[in-house]
Parts: structure tokens; C-alpha cells; sequence
């Protein structure tokens, strides 16, 4: 038995470079050996694509991408097909978990530096995912056709017709129609299970390489091929099989244990996973009260609402959107810091990061909340305090008095 | 390192979660399959009918959709019965050995009540819908034609009992769903009160 394994292996291997593909990408993969619990949330994002891959291929089985049918299609997958609704509540709570994942991964390479040389691109092809992947949600949260779905799109394509000059005929160009209709939730539907999908799989291929060609980097923030054995291995680098499969195996049991309580005992969580009305289908002739986005967006919205008008055009408000959402496109250049990771960091930089913290989930909060004159003031401050850790960041990471860096890293 | 490593232990330990990985495996795809299988509203529409026969002329037709295929049910005439008692050397199964009806219906008749014939209108060569050919001799289909369907895919001929002839395609006789009159008219299809179809 093991002897024809192995030599269905051999014969595999003369015509494509199996063993070899396995031993650079897993087995012979040096990552760095003090990896700790925030290293669980890259593997665990792979796990949702899969998650979103296999329980989205079979929702489109019974799904019906017409204005028409779309909501009742829902309402069929999740009464009438048999474990429907368990397929659509992984979906659900997969997307959201999917943001609760990414999230956390950005906020480890930002306390570590891992967006420092030589891991800009790495950390600009993981933005590139970070965005593909609102697109996705977005697009997918047109689909079941509620109240929500049709507001929502409705708000956010005419975000793009503020854009001076082209911003109507832009507008026009997303929605294939003068309105939220039939022609964009076809069009939604394509891009979101055929076109974004595909991109998505390609650019997380590319993440990888781009990852293994550099190196992992890690909680010292310092390279662990500066000291390597008389083999070329490094000498705080451990492979990544069998040790670090074994520990992302653990941290995939503890998600999905959480995964597994939110989709059989909170799928909509309180509303926040999936909003209330968009269990009324969609309307055209009657807006919701109150119009929110699902809150891995809300900081951006909150930010979008806190800028007034100027020259009577909203323009400004999706321009500083914009810029919130791409900034951190340019933090390999604008951190000037001695050290890449928090550990070694001065205080600065810690108060800096704690208040950008402090700001994006007070201001994915205040997203939630309806506009009010107080809490638009809120959101005016937590929106300065936004930008100030980006904007002011090559001065603070500069004069900030850094501790030195071991050479080795540290492990208990 | 490795001599201290306790091989039997490791062995058991990783059989063990592979054994527990796997169930849990099957279990986490059990959804995902069993979602394959026809939803409530395909079920519904497997559902059993009612058909009132009352309208059905002698020697008439009338063809319901039962489960997406058409069942026929022919009002038979004393004529019609009788031919069916002289042509059963010509047929594949004139007995209806082949289990194609329900137990109630294996006479020669294949039938409930002699003139009311219900049929699954579904070729048992490869699922074509025969045609319904009442005439006797007819120009097309032969002298020796005494009424019946003709399967116009691949020439497949059965009798006025849906009882298949020797040498055609088709290799047994036609189908005779679960059915029951609820009174002398109202027929249902579907559901013979013996568990449902």
C-alpha cells in the first residue's frame, strides 16, 4: 500500500514538481518560531474563503438572481431545501467572521511591522484582498433583495455620483439602470459569485508567494534569516509542517467552535450580522427609518457622515472615505520607526495606535447609531484622530524612543 | 529527540484524530449533500392528486400531471376490455409478472374497476410519452392494431392494459401509480392509503 503511494508520488513528481512545491510551501517553509495566538488569524482567513467558497456554491444552486424571485428564493432555500437554512446562516455568519478575521490579521501586521521592508508588497497585495473582499460583501449583501440590500446599494452607488462631473453617468454605469433594479442585481450576482471570487483565489495565491518569498515575519519584529545553521536553515525558524499546522489546527477548532455558536444560536446577531429589515423585501417606493451598513463597514460610513457638505456637493465626505479606506495602502512609508515591532516601540507609538483603535471601533459604533448633532461631533473627532495616526505618523515613529531590538528572538 | 519519541502512542494518537476528523467530516457534509436532495416544494409537488373521472367519455383520454408526468387515465369501453383477453401470446409479460403495479392491480385488467385504467404515461424504454392510439387497424400502425400507444421515439407498442409487445424496444409494461377512488368519480393519485408513492 505505502509502497504504491509512494510510487504514485514518484510518478506524479517527474511530471509536475509535487514534492518540491510541498517541501518550499509547508514542509521545508522556515517560519519564525515564536509565532503566538495572533498568528492564528491568516489561517483562519483561508478557512473562511473555503467556508465562503463551499457554502456560497450551494446557495447559487437554489438562489435566483431576479428582482422578481430573488427574496422569495431566500425565503425557499432557507424553509423549503432541506439544511437551506444552514447553508445560508454559514454564509451569513461566514461574511462577517470573515471581516472579525481580516480585521484582527491588519491589526497584527500593524503591531508588529509587518508591513516594513521587505514586506511592502506583501502587505499591499493583502490591502488589495482587504478591498476585493468589501466589494464581495457588498455585492453579496444585494443578493437576498431585502429592504436592506436595495437601501444599501442604493446609498453607496450614489456615493459614486457625487464624484464631480462624471459622477451621474458613473452612477449610471454601476446600476445599469437609472435605479436600483433587476439589470444591477443581475449584474451584482455575477461579479459576486463569478468575477470577484476568481480574483479573490488569485490575489491570495499571490499573498502567499509573495509571503514565502519574503519570509513570516514575527512578535520581535526582527529577520530570522540574519542567523541561519550551517544547513541555510535559520536557527529560530521552525517548519511550518508539522508545527505550525498543528497550532493553526488548534486555533481552527476554537474559531469554529465559535463559528458553530453564532450559526445555531445567534445567526443575525442581534441584527448586527444580519439587520432586521432586510427581512422585508425590497421596496423602491418606501425607505427604511433608518439606513445602516453591516458594521465591518460602519467606521467608514461614520467617517463619511462626519464630513459636511462643502460647495454644496458631498464629494469631500467620499473623498475622506476613500482616503480612510487606502491608507493604510502607505504605511510601509509613512512609519520612519528604528523598530518594526510594538515590543520595541516607545510610548508614542503605542498612545498613537491605542487611539487609532479607540477611533475605528468608536467610529463603527457611531456608524450604527442614527446621525444625531452630537454624535456627528463625536465622529468629527474620532475622524481626526483617524487620520492623525497616518498623517502624523512619519513624525511620531521618528522622535519616538525606541528600545533596542534583540538579535535573537525571544521564546519561553 | 527522536529517540525518546514513543512511536506506538504517536501512531494511536493520530489514528484517533483522523478518526474524529473524519466523522466530523461526514457530519459537517451531511448538509451540504442532503441539500441535493429534493427541497419541500419539490416534495409538494410529488404530493398525491385528486382527478374527478365523472367527464371522461367511453373510449376518452384524460391525461393529468402527477409528480412533473403525465398519468393517463382512459375510460375503457366493453369492446376495448374484451380485446384484451386475445392477443396475449403477442405480449412480453400478458400476466404482468414484472412488478409495474401496485398488488391491487395485478389482474388482467391492471386495474382498480375494469373500465378505469390510470397509467403512468412514461415509455419504460427511455422515458418518451407514447401516444394514444384507440383506433383498430389503422393505416400507419397495422391490420393486426387493435388499439393501445405507440411510442413515436423508438416504436415501442402497448395495449389498451399498458401491457408492452414482444419485439419493441421497450422492455416491460407500463407503470400503474398507487391510486384509490374516494367515491364512484373522485379518483387520487399518488397515495393508495398504503403509504404514499
Amino acid at each position: 500500500m505505502m509502497n504504491l503511494l509512494t510510487k504514485l508520488v514518484g510518478w506524479i513528481d517527474e511530471r509536475f514538481p509535487l514534492v518540491s512545491m510541498w517541501k518550499e510551501h509547508v514542509s521545508e517553509y522556515y517560519a519564525p518560531k515564536n509565532f503566538n495566538f495572533w498568528y492564528f488569524f491568516g489561517s483562519l482567513a483561508m478557512l473562511l474563503l473555503v467556508i465562503q467558497f463551499v457554502s456560497g456554491i450551494f446557495l447559487t444552486m437554489n438562489y435566483k438572481p431576479d428582482a422578481l424571485f430573488a427574496f422569495t428564493s431566500v425565503e425557499y432555500i432557507m424553509r423549503d431545501v432541506q439544511w437551506g437554512w444552514l447553508l445560508r446562516y454559514i454564509h451569513s455568519t461566514g461574511a462577517s467572521m470573515f471581516f472579525v478575521v481580516i480585521y484582527l490579521h491588519m491589526f497584527r501586521g500593524m503591531m508588529y511591522g509587518s508591513y516594513r521592508k521587505p514586506r511592502e508588497l506583501l502587505w499591499i497585495i493583502g490591502m488589495i484582498i482587504y478591498l476585493a473582499l468589501m466589494g464581495e460583501a457588498f455585492m453579496g449583501y444585494l443578493l437576498p433583495w431585502g429592504q436592506m440590500s436595495f437601501w444599501g446599494a442604493q446609498v453607496i452607488v450614489n456615493l459614486f455620483s457625487s464624484v464631480p462631473f462624471i459622477g451621474h453617468d458613473l452612477a449610471i454605469l454601476i446600476r445599469g439602470d437609472f435605479v436600483v433594479s433587476d439589470i444591477t442585481l443581475n449584474r451584482f450576482f455575477a461579479l459576486h459569485v463569478v468575477a470577484i471570487p476568481l480574483i479573490l483565489v488569485l490575489i491570495v495565491i499571490a499573498h502567499l508567494v509573495a509571503l514565502h518569498e519574503v519570509g513570516s515575519n514575527n512578535p520581535d519584529g526582527i529577520e530570522i534569516k540574519k542567523h541561519k545553521d550551517a544547513n541555510g536553515k535559520p536557527l529560530d525558524g521552525i517548519p511550518f509542517h508539522p508545527y505550525y499546522t498543528v497550532k493553526d489546527g488548534v486555533g481552527v477548532m476554537g474559531f469554529l467552535i465559535i463559528f458553530c455558536a453564532i450559526v445555531f444560536f445567534a445567526p443575525d446577531m442581534g441584527g448586527y450580522f444580519l439587520e432586521y429589515n432586510n427581512f422585508v423585501p425590497a421596496n423602491p417606493m418606501k425607505t427604511p427609518e433608518h439606513i445602516a451598513p453591516v458594521w465591518y463597514f460602519t467606521p467608514y460610513y461614520a467617517i463619511l457622515r462626519a464630513v459636511p457638505p462643502l460647495f454644496g456637493s458631498q464629494f469631500p465626505g467620499v473623498v475622506a472615505m476613500g482616503i480612510a479606506t487606502v491608507a493604510f495602502f502607505f504605511l510601509p512609508w509613512l512609519d520612519r520607526g528604528k523598530v518594526k515591532s510594538i515590543r520595541y516601540r516607545g510610548p508614542l507609538y503605542k498612545a498613537f495606535l491605542a487611539s487609532f483603535v479607540v477611533s475605528f471601533v468608536g467610529l463603527g459604533w457611531l456608524g450604527l447609531m442614527p446621525s444625531t448633532p452630537t454624535y456627528t461631533v463625536f465622529s468629527q473627532i474620532l475622524a481626526v484622530v483617524y487620520f492623525a495616526f497616518f498623517l502624523l505618523m512619519p513624525w511620531y515613529t521618528k522622535i519616538d524612543k525606541c528600545k533596542p531590538e534583540p538579535d535573537r528572538v525571544t521564546f519561553k | 529527540m527522536t529517540e525518546n519519541v514513543d512511536n506506538n502512542k504517536r501512531r494511536l494518537l493520530i489514528a484517533a484524530s483522523a478518526a474524529a476528523g473524519g466523522v466530523a467530516a461526514v457530519g459537517a457534509g451531511a448538509p451540504f449533500v442532503l441539500s441535493l436532495m429534493p427541497s419541500e416544494r419539490a416534495k409538494a409537488a410529488g404530493a398525491p392528486i385528486e382527478v374527478d373521472v365523472s367527464g371522461i367519455e367511453p373510449g376518452a383520454m384524460m391525461s393529468v400531471e402527477w409528480q412533473g408526468k403525465p398519468v393517463w387515465i382512459v375510460h375503457r369501453t366493453q369492446e376495448m376490455l374484451d380485446i384484451l383477453t386475445k392477443h396475449d401470446t403477442e405480449l412480453a409479460d400478458p400476466t404482468s409478472e414484472v412488478p409495474q403495479q401496485p398488488e391491487y392491480c395485478n389482474n388482467p385488467t391492471r386495474s382498480i374497476k375494469p373500465e378505469f385504467l390510470v397509467v403512468l404515461g412514461v415509455c419504460t424504454h427511455l422515458g418518451c410519452s407514447p401516444t394514444f392510439r384507440p383506433e383498430v387497424a389503422p393505416a400507419d400502425l397495422g391490420a393486426n392494431w387493435a388499439g393501445g400507444w405507440f411510442c413515436p421515439c423508438h416504436g415501442s407498442r402497448f395495449d389498451l392494459a399498458a401491457r408492452v409487445f414482444k419485439g419493441v424496444p421497450a422492455p416491460t409494461n407500463m407503470i400503474i401509480p398507487p391510486h384509490k377512488y374516494l367515491s364512484d368519480t373522485r379518483l387520487v393519485i399518488g397515495d393508495d392509503s398504503k403509504g404514499k408513492a
